[in-house]
C-alpha cells in the first residue's frame, strides 16, 4: 500500500444554494491512478477542482471540510493557491494550450515559479517534460512552431508536458480524453499509466473501461455523494453499493 | 391485427384518397409565395443599402468638388526692391529701429514693384491705378515682406524675388468662383483687375500650385481667407490626440481590467457598469459643460487650451475604451485563463502574460475608433473657448498643451460662420483633411486588428 498523498474529510461544496458536494471523506494514494466516476453533474469534477482550488476562482462557490495534503490543509488561510497549484498540477477537458510556442507552452510553469536558471537549465526542463509526455520525438524540430498548430491529442499532450514542467505531486486530469479520438485516447491512456511512476495521479472520467483500464483505484459519485471508494478491480466486479452497480451496469446515469 | 392497422391517420387519408406525390419540378403556389416574399426582403435589403451608398458618395462628391481647389493657391511672382530709404531710414541696421516700420511702410514697395513688373513685360494696365493694381496681391504680402525683412535685415538694398499671395478674388477667378460678371457687382474687385490678372498669368507672372500653406499656415482674418490656413488647428487637434491617448489608454483598460478580472460581481460593479454605458451615451456638449465648470472655472486652467480639451475628451471617450476593452477581455476564452492558473500563475500574471496579450487587437480597435470620435468632436470644445480665433502657433509640449489652440472640427465650424465665399472652399478643404485623418486611423485599426489576431 502506497503513502496516502490527499486525504479529504467531509468536504462540502455549495454553489450558491446549491449544495453540489455532500459529506465527502476520501484518501488518495501516491503513485496511484485513482479514477472519479459517474454520471453527469455528480460533482466529481467539482470535487477534482477543490483539490488544487481552481474553484477559488468562483464567486459563488463555497467549500467547507479539510483537505489535506502531505498532511497540510490546503484551504488554511496561510496557503497561497498560486504555490498549492504549482505542486498540484491540472489538465483540462479541452485541450487548451497557449497561443504561444511549444517551447514556451512547456516553459512557461518554470519560467514564473523560477524552477530553472538559464537557457540551457530550460532547455533540459523542457526537453524531460515533453519527453514524459511522449511529444518530444514529434515536435523537437518545432519548438518555436504555436502550440495551437498540433492535433487534439498532440495539444493535449502538450498540455501534460506543461502541467510536469513544474515537477507537481499531484496531477490532477478532468476528462482529458472526451475530445479526442480512439487512438489519441490510447496514448494519453498509456501516458497516464508511465506518469503513474512519478505523481498520483486523479482523473475524471466519463468513461467506464477507461476507469477500468487506467486506473487502481475507482471513487463512484453520485448526487453529490461519495457512494462507494475502494479497488478498480472490486468496484467493476464486486460492488458493494447497489447505486454503483446500476451505474457500471448502465441502469442509471 | 388488419383492425389496428387501420389507425385513425390512415382511415382519414383514406378517405381524402390517397396522397399522390407532387412533381419537384412544379413549383407550388405556397414555396411561390415564400420564394417571393424573400425576394422581396432581398430587394429592400438592396435598396437600402443603395441609398445608403449614394447618400455617402454624394456627400463626398460636394465636400470634394467644394474642397479640393483649397489645396491649390494662386500666387504672383514678384521682385521687390527692398528700400532702405523706407526700411532702415538712417542706415544703421539696427533691427529694432527696422522692427519699427509697420506693415503700412511695406505697401508701396509693393505697389512699385508691381507696377515696375507690368511695364517690364509690357502688360497692358487696362489703365488701373496703381492702388488698384496693388489689390492684386493678398493684404497677407506685406506682413510676409516685414516678416523676412526682419528675419534677413542684410537684404535691404537688395532687390529680391517674392512669392506672394493673389488676393482672395484673383484666386477666386482662376478656380471658377469669381466671374467678370460677379466682379461687376462687386465692391472689392472689378473686371479690369481681372482681365489684368489673365495678362499677368499668361506671362507668367501669375500662377497657381499646389498650397502647403493651407497646412501649415495659421487661421487668417475675414478680410484674407486666401492666407488662412490649418497650422494651429493640426497641431492643436494633435496635442489633443495625444492627452486623450496619454490619459484614456491607460485609464480605460486599467479600469476594464479590474472590472473584468478581478472585481468580484456585486451591487456596486453593477453599478459602475450601468454607469458606464450610460456615460457613453451622454450627448457630447454636456461634457463641455462639465469641463467649462471643473477644468477652467474650478481649476483654473488657461481657456482655449489643449491640455482642457484634452481632458474633456478623455472623459468622452473613456466609456468607448472601457466598453471596447472588456469586450475583448471577455472574447479571450475562459480555457486560457485555466491554463494558465492550473501551472499556478497569479491572477496578475494571467492577466499579463496571456489574456492581455490576445486582448490587444480588441483594445487597439477600440482605442483608435474612441480617438478617432475625439478628433471629429467639436461640440465641447466650442463650450471651452477652443472656437476664439487663434494665430499664434502653441509651442513644443509640454508647455504648448497650456498654450491657446485650435481644433479641426471647430476651425471648420469657424470658417463656414465668415463671410467671404472663400471660406466654404477652405472650410469644405479642411473637411477632406479630417476626413483622411479619420479614414487614415481606421485603416490603421483594421491593419491591427488583422495582423494581432490569433486564433485559438
Amino acid at each position: 500500500m502506497n503513502d496516502i498523498k490527499v486525504s479529504a474529510r467531509d468536504v462540502q461544496v455549495w454553489y450558491a444554494d446549491n449544495h453540489a458536494i455532500k459529506d465527502v471523506s476520501v484518501e488518495i494514494e501516491d503513485k496511484t491512478v485513482t479514477a472519479f466516476i459517474g454520471p453527469s453533474g455528480c460533482g466529481k469534477s467539482t470535487f477534482l477542482r477543490c483539490i488544487n482550488r481552481m474553484n477559488d476562482t468562483i464567486d459563488i462557490c463555497r467549500v467547507e471540510g479539510d483537505i489535506l495534503l502531505d498532511g497540510e490543509d490546503i484551504y488554511d488561510p496561510q496557503v497561497d493557491p498560486v504555490q498549492l497549484r504549482a505542486k498540484v498540477g491540472m489538465v483540462f477537458q479541452k485541450p487548451n494550450p497557449f497561443p504561444k510556442s511549444i517551447y514556451d507552452n512547456v516553459a512557461y510553469g518554470p519560467r514564473i515559479h523560477g524552477l530553472a536558471s538559464g537557457r540551457s537549465e530550460l532547455d533540459a526542463v523542457v526537453e524531460k517534460s515533453l519527453r514524459r509526455a511522449a511529444l518530444w520525438d514529434e515536435v523537437k524540430d518545432r519548438l518555436n512552431a504555436s502550440g495551437t498548430g498540433l492535433s487534439g491529442g498532440q495539444q493535449q499532450r502538450l498540455c501534460i508536458a506543461r502541467a510536469v514542467a513544474t515537477e507537481p505531486e499531484v496531477l490532477l486530469m478532468d476528462e482529458p480524453a472526451s475530445a479526442l479520438d480512439p487512438i489519441a485516447t490510447a496514448q494519453i491512456e498509456e501516458l497516464i499509466d508511465e506518469l503513474r511512476e512519478k505523481f498520483a495521479v486523479v482523473i475524471v472520467t466519463h468513461s467506464m473501461q477507461q476507469a477500468a483500464r487506467v486506473s487502481q483505484k475507482t471513487a463512484f459519485f453520485h448526487l453529490g455523494n461519495l457512494v462507494e471508494y475502494g479497488e478498480t478491480s472490486q468496484i467493476f466486479t464486486n460492488p458493494v453499493d447497489p447505486r454503483t452497480e446500476s451505474y457500471i451496469t448502465g441502469r442509471i446515469g | 391485427m388488419t383492425v389496428n392497422s387501420q389507425s385513425p391517420t390512415s382511415s382519414s387519408q383514406g378517405q381524402a384518397g390517397p396522397r399522390k406525390s407532387r412533381s419537384l419540378l412544379a413549383v407550388d403556389a405556397h414555396t411561390k409565395r415564400r420564394n417571393a416574399s424573400e425576394a422581396r426582403f432581398q430587394f429592400m435589403g438592396k435598396l437600402a443599402v443603395g441609398i445608403g451608398i449614394l447618400a455617402l458618395v454624394g456627400l463626398l462628391a460636394s465636400i470634394l468638388a467644394n474642397g479640393l481647389s483649397s489645396f491649390r493657391q494662386t500666387y504672383v511672382t514678384v521682385d521687390i526692391f527692398l528700400d532702405p530709404a523706407k526700411l532702415d531710414k538712417d542706415g544703421s541696421g539696427d533691427l529694432a529701429k527696422i522692427a519699427k516700420v509697420t506693415t503700412f511702410g511695406y505697401k508701396p514697395l509693393i505697389k512699385r514693384a508691381m507696377a515696375a513688373a507690368i511695364a517690364e513685360h509690357g502688360i497692358d494696365d487696362q489703365g488701373l491705378k496703381a492702388k488698384k493694381i496693388a489689390a492684386l496681391i493678398s493684404p497677407q504680402a506685406p506682413a510676409t515682406l516685414r516678416n523676412y525683412v526682419l528675419a534677413h535685415p542684410d537684404q535691404i538694398g537688395k532687390t529680391v524675388a517674392f512669392n506672394l499671395l493673389a488676393s482672395g478674388r484673383i484666386d477666386g477667378y482662376f478656380k471658377g468662383r469669381v466671374t467678370m460678371d460677379s466682379a461687376k457687382l462687386d465692391r472689392n474687385i472689378s473686371p479690369e483687375q481681372l482681365r489684368l490678372a489673365d495678362e499677368m498669368h499668361r506671362v507668367g507672372l501669375l500662377e497657381t500650385r499646389f498650397n502647403w500653406a493651407f497646412f501649415t499656415a495659421p487661421d487668417a482674418s475675414d478680410t484674407r481667407p486666401e492666407a488662412a490656413g490649418l497650422g494651429v488647428a493640426i497641431l492643436g487637434s494633435a496635442y489633443m490626440m495625444i492627452v486623450v491617448l496619454l490619459l484614456a489608454l491607460p485609464l480605460g483598460v486599467a479600469a476594464s481590467i479590474y472590472l473584468e478580472e478581478f472585481s468580484k460581481q456585486n451591487f456596486l460593479t453593477d453599478l459602475i457598469e450601468v454607469n458606464i454605458s450610460n456615460l457613453a451615451a451622454v450627448p457630447s456638449i454636456v461634457f463641455g459643460i462639465l469641463g467649462l465648470a471643473v477644468f477652467i472655472n474650478f481649476a483654473g486652467l488657461p481657456k482655449s487650451a489643449p491640455i482642457v480639451g484634452g481632458l474633456v475628451l478623455t472623459l468622452m471617450t473613456l466609456p468607448t475604451i472601457i466598453i471596447a476593452t472588456r469586450a475583448a477581455l471577455k472574447a479571450v476564452p475562459p480555457s486560457i485563463r485555466e491554463a494558465a492558473l492550473g501551472v499556478g500563475a497569479s491572477k496578475m500574471q494571467t492577466v499579463f502574460h496571456h489574456v492581455l496579450p490576445l486582448a490587444m487587437p480588441g483594445i487597439l480597435t477600440g482605442a483608435i475608433i474612441g480617438l478617432a470620435q475625439a478628433l471629429g468632436e467639436s461640440a465641447p470644445l466650442l463650450l471651452i473657448g477652443m472656437v476664439a480665433f487663434v494665430r499664434e502657433y502653441p509651442a513644443a509640449p509640454p508647455e504648448g498643451f497650456f498654450d491657446p489652440a485650435a481644433a479641426l472640427p471647430v476651425q471648420i465650424y469657424n470658417w463656414t460662420t465668415r463671410g467671404d465665399p472663400a471660406f466654404v472652399e477652405r472650410a469644405s478643404g479642411a473637411i477632406i483633411v479630417l476626413l483622411a485623418f479619420l479614414l487614415t486611423m481606421n485603416i490603421v485599426a483594421i491593419i491591427l486588428r488583422r495582423r494581432f489576431e490569433r486564433r485559438w
